[in-house]
């Protein structure tokens, strides 16, 4: 029987070499997220390592600036490594020790979910290794230097269109190669159950911190809260908590790259289709063939084929609304959120910025947006300067 | 009886694998034929698939020259409807679930009934999720091919139970490509299957040699080879129907 269903998306399409790994993943994880050590071990390290709860800011220039609903920023990119990604890791590898695993290995994109695994990885005293797309290593080159300082191996994938997809390729037959003593720490709410689970659950305390800074700040729900999403995880942790506050408003912005209509984008919700890959059924930018398409994003973070298939199912229920945000917009919020608030966002969490600079000044100043500020962007740096014509050495 | 059942009539199979367009369609359409004279049981021909996580780089390799010389699923079907009537072997279909599920499932496997093909073997699709294609398969009369692996232990009796055709048993951990050594014990893997069906078992993933073949069949069905057969036709490109010929003869006298 299929396991780990979002409506009709999710499963389990994994080659029969992995099917006891997922299976004994799901059985560790039911295990130990009851297990009241596991809990405030978990707990211990998200505060005291990882620097949790982050902070709910009041973005008050910007707000008043476009003149409509009141802006905050949910600061994911003051988290330890700079970005939400430390909250899953922190999570997988500790069940992955629990677990007896002895190796964690990781795709990464723009490079944040390796750093946080290689860091995390290098205190907890694993072996790790991190695939990532040549295209990658180029352009986030400051990412990969910092994960061989943590003791990792990077890993550049050179088949395929060497990015985030093709890591995750790598990876997978990595991890067929070498399962019984290591541990596939997946960076998104994506891949085979129990992944998207697992993921969103370590993602989901963003959520919840927000509800309650919210509550204590504004004494009532935002009216709309948005993330970026490539595979989704910052998203879903920020939207799960909510999902039952139907007017809240959940936004997804997917990088739409040269836009929807150009062939170089990476909008999965609005280009895709329904397929199955990466052991999910889900939403994949794909030909009639079903051969996955070359997606393009001057994000690295999204700059992926897919959906998580939780999204999917917000999608197909109307419970989450799904954006195109091109690279021109999010660079300009980039920009404009640098100058504006004097915080550097992630090229990636830009993508919200953006929306949010199209959506506030139509709302009431009595209204309220929650943006999740996923990650800080001194990695993306150098790549916008070349972007504006810049050529300057990182 | 099946097609491919029959293929293990006579003493052990020898399956050989190929992808489909590489270099192109018609030298596979050549290859096909020349394996079928030079004592294939069944033949594999690979569906190209864009990202195919289960293979190495040989076979990934093989999948890029076929997608980028422009193989789609459907010359592929062309292909295989005017050879397959040519063929005394059975074949077989090999190729990822989003393939098949976005060409849509009935159709394709209408279509592989219409085309000569007996089975399908999808190896992102585990006993768990196969209710994406049994029912279909069923219908239009096609073995769906179930795999089993060394870290399958306590799974191989349950999937061995629903087995049709014949069950594929990957030899070792990891991906598809040419091993020198195979460690897992196949004996005790194939035992266990037997305790609960005669379903006959083939062993895949590694194996290049005539020596390893000979070993594989003291306790299997047949023996699957892929990547060697891939490398031949990257070296040889349209020149390799002779090299792959006499190559898959001497897998073949090996375990005959």
């Amino acid at each position: 029987m299929s396991k780990g269903k979002f409506g009709v998306h999710g499963g389990q399409f994994v080659p029969e070499t992995l099917m006891n790994a997922v299976n004994e993943l799901e059985k560790a994880y039911n295990h130990y997220k009851n297990d009241p050590e596991f809990i405030e071990e978990l707990d211990t390290l998200m505060k005291e390592y990882a620097g949790r709860p982050s902070e709910l800011y009041y973005a008050e220039k910007m707000t008043k600036e476009l003149g409509g609903a009141k802006i905050y920023l949910k600061r994911e990119d003051l988290n330890h490594t700079g970005s939400h990604k430390i909250n899953n890791v922190l999570g997988q590898v500790l069940l992955a020790k629990k677990m007896g695993k002895k190796r964690v290995i990781a795709e990464t994109g723009a490079g944040q979910h390796g750093v946080a695994t290689a860091t995390v990885a290098a205190f907890m005293n694993m072996e790790c290794d991190v695939y990532m797309g040549k295209v990658d290593t180029d352009r986030q080159a400051l990412n990969v230097y910092r994960m061989k300082l943590l003791g990792a191996k990077v890993h550049p994938i050179t088949t395929g269109t060497q990015t985030l997809k093709d890591a995750v390729n790598e990876a997978l037959r990595e991890w067929t190669a070498r399962v019984e003593d290591t541990h596939y720490v997946l960076g998104s709410v994506m891949g085979p159950h129990p992944f998207p689970t697992i993921v969103r659950d370590f993602q989901s305390v963003i959520g919840k911190e927000v509800k309650q800074q919210i509550l204590e700040k504004e004494g009532k729900l935002p009216d709309v809260v948005m993330a970026c999403v490539g595979g989704g995880s910052n998203a879903m942790g920020i939207f799960y908590d909510f999902i039952n506050d139907k007017d809240v408003k959940l936004i997804g912005c997917e990088a739409a790259g040269l836009g929807v209509d150009n062939p170089k984008n990476a909008a999965t919700v609005a280009n895709g289709s329904l397929g199955i890959f990466h052991g999910m059924k889900s939403y994949f930018c794909q030909d009639e063939y079903g051969q996955i398409a070359p997606v393009y994003s001057i994000s690295a973070g999204l700059d992926y084929p897919g959906i998580g298939p939780e999204h999917a199912n917000l999608h197909d229920t109307g419970r989450a609304k799904y954006v195109p945000i091109t690279d021109e917009e999010a660079v300009n919020a980039f920009e404009y959120l640098s100058r504006t608030e004097g915080i550097i966002p992630a090229i990636e969490s830009s993508h919200a910025v953006a929306y949010a600079l199209k959506l506030a000044p139509k709302m009431s100043k009595d209204q309220i947006i929650v943006i999740n500020l996923s990650g800080r962007g001194d990695k993306d740096v150098a790549a916008i300067a070349r972007y504006r014509g810049e050529d300057i050495y990182e | 009886m099946s097609k491919i059942k029959d293929a293990f009539k006579n003493g052990k199979a020898f399956i050989p694998f190929l992808t489909a367009g590489d270099p192109n369609l018609d030298v596979t359409k050549e290859l096909i034929l020349a394996m079928d004279k030079s004592g294939a049981d069944i033949i594999e021909i690979g569906i190209p698939f864009s990202d195919p996580v289960a293979e190495g780089i040989v076979i990934q390799q093989a999948d890029e020259r076929a997608l980028s010389a422009g193989t789609t699923t459907d010359k592929i079907f062309n292909m295989v409807k005017e050879v397959s009537p040519k063929c005394n072997c059975a074949l077989a279909f090999m190729t990822y679930i989003n393939p098949i599920y976005v060409y849509g499932v009935d159709k394709f496997l209408e279509n592989c009934s219409k085309c000569g093909i007996s089975a399908v073997i999808v190896p992102d699709v585990p006993f768990e999720e196969k209710a994406e294609l049994a029912p279909a398969c069923e219908k239009f009369g096609i073995d769906l091919i179930s795999l089993i692996a060394p870290t399958s232990k306590d799974r191989i009796e349950t999937i061995a139970k629903e087995a049709q055709g014949f069950l594929y048993c990957v030899s070792s951990m990891g991906v598809t490509g040419v091993r020198s050594k195979i460690t897992t014990n196949i004996g005790e893997m194939i035992a266990t299957v037997k305790k609960v069906s005669d379903i006959p078992c083939a062993v895949g993933f590694g194996i290049s040699t005539p020596k390893q073949a000979e070993d594989m069949v003291k306790y299997a069905d047949g023996v699957i080879v892929g990547s060697a057969i891939v490398k031949i036709i990257a070296q040889y490109g349209e020149n390799s129907v002779e090299p792959v010929s006499e190559y898959v003869k001497s897998m073949k006298d090996a375990i005959r």
